[in-house]
């Protein structure tokens, strides 16, 4: 009888080097996540809550997390003064400290990793952490997923000048006292984005104006009123047609108002002084590091695109992974008001300690939403991308326009002349059935840059709705993938790796048979008599 | 492809079963010949293995390997589609150990006219910027080289569409229709398709259409996975790769390496669970470190995973099904991608000649399994890991 041999180039046998572990694992410490942290911590669970807030200085200069547009002030360079501003800006964390949760700030989460029947060599659950100086893995129970939200991106002629941000960075900065701007336009009306422009009137930064493609305003009418009371001009039915400026950034945008199809009315254009642009047209839930790693996600016109698919007690597709707070859906009253994220938070947990659902208050619902956010994020992209005057790179990194998105063109550096009678209508270049904005990416490098698609994938996909005529809301999503966040070789390198990985890590697969040269192959194949011994090297 | 919307055929002289590398260049070595195609993918072209591996185009072990290396510079001008295509190839050996594996490929080369320069470290570091301290030696192989996975895939379904042939994507197979010992059609979800000849070569899901025809093809599923970094300014020669790894610095410059460990998988698993990266990740990036230094601040942006099948023998069956004489079945066994030009062309002459006839297949038929041991797959240790510690995913 044949015991169970081992294939040595296998993943049997070898072990992944996991430095900690504990039971509760807690992704982001706003108000949801510290909710979820605090009361773990009260109910006796072990909790580790990591955030990857204060970023150091030059990783927010590359966008990361968020749309920065570099206007962090210089506050934003000394890390101690961001970390006392942080908590300073959210009490709970001292609360939290308080609490006995093992609070970990300026810790990033870049992957989270469940065993799964294909991917079983995991001793279990484990998500990938880094701070500034190295990187590791920690175990875990259970883990609660607070990722928060990011800006949609829009392109438009010097959309990647200095100066253009997202508005939940925006808004963040203005609360730490951190943002460098003296005068804003607002771009999109959203809750998110009529929030950031209050944040920065408080901030004493001017708002010169809040543009609005449609017309009426996307957020809610408390908020925009509050806008025209404190004398912000409110333009709907217009659209950026440029951001102008020099070296340090925006110095004024150009306006013009748009007709229903978004087609920029001639004679209408105007400029307005200012020298920070903020981009509210829609804030997305960031389910990055869900999406990565295998929770299944849907796409909800009431909670802010494509959020996880939860359960009871917010349970994701993989049930150890809960998420809540923004990353599971982004509606304005939670926007406005922290205690529905705190809700979540406390549904969450009670799920996770045996409450039963009898026992917890019912989840907060979302908004019946006011706008069809699929819609409006293809207006604006219609009426700013498509239309635009010259030619904007939708995707900054890889300087990727609409027209060569939609005609799926390679990269420029190959130099490649399409041929005049190339077709240039989606379902011709890619075959019947929604175009997949993943080969859209393989293709034309679209999304494939360092900033991992946070400023352009939403449009990508809005552009293949428009060039398609497939709605956005059954447009597959691209996926994401680990790390989650753009980090040196030198810090996610593994320095303690199993010996036995090390050992028999030769080549492909390791097979002796695979490589022998045609004309040495033997006639027969047999597995007893496999060549287990002969150096093996792939190509 | 500007008929891709029309309405589809009610069939082709050659139904293709598979929309990867394999499939797609029988196809279009096909309608080169001006024979009617029709290839069925049941996602999206390359959506597998295919639009997922290193790009190497070197595989001197292989009977394809001379038309392979033949082929690969003209294929840009043949598809009239980019494929990044760039020739040679330099391994980098930070030990003896290592420096003995390589060489073999220099031998194998030198057996078949092609030549191969030994280096020493300060060579490798003459002719690879990023390269650094702790090297033993290497190679220059004047020959193979490496091309774009994604593009080339897609070159080759343009360039069908371009010859009259048919991609059809978002296409199930589910059956097939036989008359006489002869495949008569092609059955899908999207109705019946009739063909004169089928050629299976559809991945891990090879053995289980050909199983469907009556002939057991061996072959398991397993799981490898790659990282890649956010571009660095370009080497002279991007195809570097050794320290156990294989890939290339891509022509953006980015580095796209994989390796180590990878793991076996059932065939049943692999619908409801998509190829998931783990972290490894943290040892491809050692790895890549120690054979780059100087691209070790380069940031790691993506990691990701695959499916590729294997034979027990890792070598290639392409062979007719003895169950069904017009069925030609192909898997690559892991190594398909940079073969595809040399592979896609045999499977054409094995259609429209009756056999290869520019190389000698034999060491890839079918038959060379016929003493395998039932089970082969405990004996080799291929089977899969059962999941501990985790509940499995809600379905």
């Amino acid at each position: 009888m044949n015991s169970m041999a081992q294939d040595r180039a296998s993943v049997a046998g070898k072990a992944l080097t996991v430095a900690e572990k504990t039971s509760l694992l807690v992704i982001g410490a706003g108000p949801a996540g510290l909710a979820a942290a605090i009361e773990a911590a009260r109910r006796g669970i072990a909790v580790t809550l990591v955030d990857e807030n204060p970023v150091p200085f030059e990783t927010m200069g590359e966008e990361i997390p968020l749309h920065f547009g570099q206007r962090m002030g210089g506050i934003v360079r000394n890390r101690t003064a961001m970390t006392e501003a942080v908590l300073e800006q959210s009490p709970d964390i001292a609360a939290a400290f308080e609490a006995g949760v093992d609070v970990r700030l300026g810790t990033v989460a870049w992957g989270l990793y469940v065993p799964q029947p294909t991917a079983a060599w995991m001793p279990g659950p484990l998500c990938g952490l880094a701070d500034p100086e190295r990187s590791w893995l920690i175990g875990f129970d259970h883990c609660i997923v607070a990722a928060g939200r990011r800006d949609m991106g829009l392109a438009f002629p010097g959309w990647e000048r200095p100066g253009v941000m997202g508005a939940t960075a925006a808004q963040r900065l203005a609360s730490h006292g951190a943002l460098d701007a003296r005068t804003a336009v607002i771009l999109g009306s959203s809750a998110e984005a009529l929030l950031a422009a209050s944040a920065l009137l408080d901030a004493g930064i001017d708002v010169a104006a809040i543009v609005e493609r449609a017309g009426t305003m996307a957020g809610p009418a408390d908020l925009a009123n509050a806008m025209t009371s404190a004398g912000v001009p409110i333009l709907t039915g217009h659209v950026v047609a440029a951001a102008d400026g020099g070296l340090d950034g925006v110095e004024a945008v150009r306006i013009v108002a748009v007709d229903a199809e978004g087609r920029h009315l001639a004679g209408t254009e105007r400029t307005i002084a200012c020298d920070t642009v903020v981009l509210g047209i829609a804030a997305i839930p960031a389910i990055e590091l869900l999406e990565a790693a295998g929770c299944r996600v849907g796409f909800d016109g009431d909670r802010g695109g494509h959020v996880p698919l939860t359960g009871e007690g917010y349970r994701c597709s993989l049930p150890v992974i809960q998420a809540i707070g923004d990353c599971a859906g982004v509606w304005p009253s939670k926007s406005m008001n922290p205690e529905i994220a705190r809700a979540e938070a406390l549904i969450a947990v009670g799920a996770l300690a045996g409450s039963t659902t009898s026992e917890l208050p019912s989840p907060p619902a979302p908004d019946a939403a006011a706008t069809d956010i699929a819609a409006l994020r293809c207006g604006w992209v219609r009426a700013s991308v498509v239309e635009a005057e010259g030619e904007p790179h939708v995707c900054q990194c890889e300087e990727v326009t609409a027209r060569e998105i939609l005609e799926v063109k390679p990269p420029r550096y190959l130099n490649w002349t399409a041929p005049a009678n190339r077709p240039t209508d989606l379902v011709a270049l890619l075959g019947e059935g929604p175009p997949s904005a993943d080969q859209i990416k393989r293709l034309t490098r679209a999304g494939m840059g360092p900033c991992q698609g946070r400023r352009c994938r939403e449009q990508v996909a809005a552009l293949l709705a428009l060039g398609s005529g497939v709605p956005l809301e059954t447009m597959p999503l691209a996926t994401f993938r680990a790390p989650v966040r753009p980090l040196p070789l030198s810090l996610l390198a593994e320095s303690a790796e199993d010996p036995e990985i090390t050992a028999h890590w030769d080549s492909w697969f390791g097979m002796a048979a695979q490589w022998v040269p045609y004309w040495r192959v033997q006639s027969g194949y047999t597995a007893a008599s496999r060549d287990l011994h002969s150096p093996v090297a792939s190509e | 492809m500007t008929h891709q919307a029309d309405a589809p055929p009610a069939g082709a002289t050659v139904v293709i079963v598979g929309g990867g590398v394999t499939g797609l260049s029988a196809g279009w070595w096909l309608a080169r010949q001006g024979v009617g195609v029709m290839v069925l993918e049941r996602r999206l072209v390359g959506w597998e293995a295919s639009g997922r591996n290193g790009g190497g185009c070197s595989h001197h072990h292989s009977p394809l390997f001379a038309e392979e290396q033949r082929l690969w510079p003209l294929m840009d001008d043949m598809l009239g589609y980019p494929t990044e295509f760039q020739p040679d190839r330099i391994r980098i050996a930070l030990d003896e150990h290592q420096f003995k594996l390589y060489r073999r490929a220099l031998e194998n080369g030198e057996r078949q006219g092609f030549r191969s320069d030994v280096l020493d470290a300060a060579q490798v570091r003459d002719l690879v910027p990023l390269a650094g301290d702790g090297i033993f030696g290497g190679y220059f192989y004047h020959f193979g080289g490496h091309a774009n996975p994604h593009r080339t895939v897609q070159a080759y379904a343009w360039a069908i569409g371009d010859l009259g042939g048919r991609v059809m994507q978002h296409t199930t197979v589910t059956g097939f229709e036989t008359r006489g010992g002869h495949v008569t059609g092609v059955q899908t979800d999207r109705g019946l398709f009739g063909c004169d000849h089928l050629v299976i070569a559809a991945g891990p899901q090879t053995a289980r259409f050909a199983a469907m025809l009556g002939t057991e093809i061996p072959m398991v599923p397993a799981r490898a996975e790659m990282i890649v970094t956010e571009p660095l300014p370009l080497m002279p020669l991007g195809g570097v790769d050794g320290n156990g790894l294989y890939g290339r610095q891509t022509l953006r410059g980015n580095l796209a390496y994989g390796g180590g460990p990878h793991e076996w998988v059932d065939l049943d698993d692999l619908e409801a669970c998509r190829p998931q990266a783990t972290p490894l990740l943290r040892s491809l990036s050692h790895r890549v470190t120690r054979l780059f230094p100087r691209a070790a601040h380069a940031r790691v942006i993506r990691s990701w995973a695959g499916y590729i099948e294997n034979t027990p023998d890792g070598r290639p069956v392409i062979d007719r099904l003895p169950t069904a004489e017009n069925v030609i079945a192909a898997t690559l066994s892991s190594v398909g991608f940079g073969l595809s030009p040399a592979s896609g062309h045999a499977i054409q002459e094995m259609v429209t000649e009756g056999t290869c006839r520019f190389a000698d297949l034999s060491s890839l038929s079918l038959s060379r399994f016929a003493g395998l041991e039932p089970d082969w797959r405990d004996i080799q240790g291929w089977r899969k890991l059962e999941v501990l510690g985790a509940t499995l995913p809600a379905t």
